[in-house]
């Protein structure tokens, strides 16, 4: 079955992992800017980065038949530096109209710390005002139902956010019921041990049905599976769900949404 | 799945979970017997946490919010409707 892994950090990843995608029907990903490990000292340190995000990864992708998309932004953990934040919100604007960005993210909290809910109010303010699609970090483990009801009231609060061209992404049993019931998208992140198993995942689509939700690998530079949404199309396969069901989580949803950027221009492959 | 068919399915990966998490308890155990140990004030509220979740684990369950959710919000901070006014951030609305 061809997927769609909608949340993927492809930076961190082997050139064996684009092989093993493609191999697995990976036909598009979908890599939001995120935390390289350290914290990065320059907005010229995110100008070189956004250029890998926009150029280089686009045609290491290319070489297996995957097509590569991204979001930009800097990420929750380096907003403590309001300041550098700040100078690389502005300078975002100069890669919005590369081909391939599909919008602002992964934008969040980390911490829920008032300079984190700062610079996510400055990342809301960008997207709005350059029309794009937003998508969302939820925080891990014990911050992540705080952090999620916080971030919650700031989009709500903001009369100029579309909640339909919002992905709200880590959603777990405790929190995609509040993301879903305000009209957000949703993501579940299939990780080995902090996040979503494929058949907990499961459970919530067969709990909360196919609307507005989608899976992703969250593959990055720690313990992580870049192959997890093919986990979850075999779990799915087992409890017997119908294909149709399993393409709309792992193809049909993210490709829907990220339609909503104009810039998603993945062919469907002929069957 | 009808419910036998997810019992067939889960029962000897579930028995081992529940095995894995019966020996760590155990290994706590023997290491606070076998030394001076004390837990630290961090480990003392993950312990308890972890048996409040096992206890979770036994109540029957009607209502919207499923075991799992249970366990999660256990795992949680809590969350303040009024953070805004801690941060000293105004509600746009």
């Amino acid at each position: 079955m061809d997927f769609i892994d909608p949340h993927i950090h492809m930076v961190s990843r082997t050139t064996d992992d684009y092989e093993q995608l493609a191999r697995m029907g990976c036909v598009a990903v979908s890599e939001p800017a995120f935390w390289a490990g350290f914290d990065r000292g320059s907005v010229d340190g995110f100008r070189d980065y956004f250029e890998q995000l926009t150029v280089v990864e686009p045609s290491r992708a290319a070489q297996f038949g995957i097509r590569h998309f991204c979001w930009l932004c800097i990420n929750a953990k380096e907003a403590e530096n309001v300041s550098l934040s700040r100078d690389v919100i502005e300078m975002i604007p100069e890669f919005l109209d590369r081909p391939g960005v599909l919008g602002i993210g992964e934008i969040g909290l980390n911490k829920n710390t008032p300079n984190e809910a700062v610079v996510f109010l400055e990342h809301l303010d960008l997207a709005t005002r350059h029309e794009q699609p937003i998508l969302i970090h939820t925080p891990h483990l014990e911050d992540k139902y705080q952090g999620t009801r916080m971030i919650l009231d700031m989009l709500c609060d903001d009369s100029r956010i579309d909640p339909d061209r919002v992905l709200i992404d880590h959603v777990e049993e405790h929190t995609i019921a509040d993301v879903l019931d305000r009209g957000f998208w949703a993501g579940m992140t299939l990780y080995p041990v902090t996040k979503c198993t494929p058949s907990r995942a499961a459970d919530m689509i067969e709990r909360y049905g196919t609307e507005r939700l989608m899976a992703n690998s969250a593959g990055d530079w720690g313990v992580s599976k870049p192959t997890a949404v093919p986990d979850l199309i075999i779990e799915m396969r087992r409890r017997g769900h119908s294909e149709a069901t399993i393409q709309r989580i792992v193809h049909d949803n993210p490709a829907a949404f990220f339609s909503k950027s104009g810039k998603f221009d993945l062919v469907n492959r002929e069957a | 799945m009808n419910a036998n068919e997810i019992i067939q399915s889960t029962y000897l990966p579930t028995r081992a979970k529940l095995l894995e998490v019966a020996a760590t308890l155990d290994r706590i155990d023997a290491a606070r017997r076998d030394g001076v140990d004390t837990l630290s004030d961090d480990a003392d509220l993950q312990l308890n946490q972890l048996r409040d979740a096992i206890g979770i684990l036994t109540q029957s369950r009607d209502g919207d919010v499923t075991r799992a959710c249970a366990i999660q919000r256990l795992f949680s901070r809590s969350y303040d409707p009024e953070w805004r006014a801690e941060f000293g951030m105004a509600s746009q609305r």
